[in-house]
């Protein structure tokens, strides 16, 4: 019998490919993530913490919105692990859970001022809500 | 001979970043190059959908790889972040066949990733050559220290995206030689700055910024350039607004004697 913490696993693994155990703890991801000092838990966390099928309480940190999606960690991790992808899975997960949006319409009027790109709003749309 | 590729201009082309755009074109004019742009592309999202189960996100991605496909073959990105999704949404289709069956049978097409997808420097550094600009350029901008900012998504990660050396890059700084100018190596060149975060959490996205501001003037640039219209965005509005930062394309008109045309 699989219990919850076993089902997201498999759920991640899914989403992602990236088998987790392949991590080797060397910590080049969270060296090169220029969001390190903003998280609570830094990407090596991430993927120790999937190996251990604590899912959830990724899922409920505000780390998984701090994410650049820059991709530093995925070029510079020798194992393959893909620590950004294993993160934007999780984000997913949050997001797609009834009421899990992180970012409204309601907010957008507030931020126009003539300058904001589109790709702004296009790409906090696209990250933040399903 | 002038050489015609489908083009895919994005939807902050037509918008917040229109020079971009605009000296792209006449560049490409001056330099023998037609760009034909789709006819009916859609916004690829800004965003590649980086799991594997999100097949609607990849969707106008698809359609334009197949409208080019049908027109030659070759399709011509200009911001980062449109080439970033589209080429790694065009990897998808040829090597992922979960992605590409779902796609396919949703939009009733038979597409299997054969676009070749080119970036506006990639296209200038293997079709047109950087010697052959170097030729063309009338007003060389002579005694400029230019800063490349490559950012994130045009280089990363490089097994998809197959633009350059992702962490000692070269184009942008051949580029910048070619337009007469001195090209300054900084270290924060390719690290993010931050733009994601731009909407949600300016302080965030503000120490991201300094760190490459501080790092380029501290190694003598003068000016940065960009193919991003989010990194541009990010860098003025959430920096000290000291270092001017353009669009390459802007740079290259420039030189090429058609910024007013």
């Amino acid at each position: 019998m699989h219990n919850n913490s076993d089902k997201q696993k498999d759920q991640v693994f899914r989403m992602t490919g990236v088998d987790t155990r392949k991590c080797m703890k060397c910590g080049k991801c969270s060296a090169s993530c220029p969001s390190f000092n903003e998280m609570q838990y830094r990407p090596h966390q991430f993927v120790d913490m999937v190996t251990k099928g604590r899912i959830e309480e990724l899922m409920a940190s505000p780390s998984i919105y701090h994410c650049l999606s820059c991709f530093a960690c995925v070029e510079r991790c020798p194992r393959g692990v893909e620590p950004a992808v294993v993160v934007e899975a999780i984000r997913n997960l949050a997001e797609r859970k009834q009421g899990g949006t992180y970012f409204s319409p309601d907010e957008v009027p507030e931020l126009i001022d003539g300058t904001v790109p589109q790709q702004a709003l296009v790409s906090a749309f696209r990250k933040y809500r399903k | 001979m002038v050489m015609t590729f489908s083009y895919y201009p994005g939807c902050t082309l037509k918008t917040k970043a229109k020079e971009l755009d605009k000296y792209a074109r006449a560049s490409a004019e001056a330099l023998g190059i037609e760009l034909k742009e789709l006819e009916a592309w859609q916004c690829c999202g800004a965003c590649y959908p980086q799991s594997k189960d999100e097949i609607a996100t990849r969707l106008s991605s698809v359609r334009a790889l197949n409208d080019a496909a049908r027109e030659g073959g070759v399709l011509v990105t200009l911001c980062s972040a449109c080439h970033h999704v589209i080429t790694r949404v065009n990897r998808d289709m040829a090597l992922k066949p979960e992605i590409a069956d779902k796609a396919n049978r949703y939009l009733e097409i038979d597409y299997h990733g054969t676009t070749e997808v080119l970036h506006y420097l990639t296209m200038l550094r293997d079709r047109v050559g950087f010697d052959v600009i170097k030729s063309k350029v009338v007003n060389p901008l002579k005694g400029r220290k230019i800063g490349a900012y490559y950012g994130c998504m045009l280089l990363r990660p490089s097994k998809e995206m197959g633009f350059d050396d992702p962490e000692n890059p070269t184009i942008m700084e051949d580029f910048i030689r070619a337009i007469g100018a001195t090209p300054v190596v900084y270290q924060m060149r390719n690290e993010c700055c931050g733009g994601y975060v731009a909407m949600k959490d300016k302080a965030q996205a503000k120490k991201n910024v300094s760190r490459v501001l501080d790092n380029a003037k501290n190694c003598g640039a003068e000016e940065l350039i960009t193919a991003c219209p989010l990194c541009l965005y990010n860098l003025n509005e959430n920096g000290d607004k000291a270092m001017p930062v353009t669009y390459f394309t802007e740079l290259l008109a420039e030189a090429l004697g058609v910024k007013e045309a």
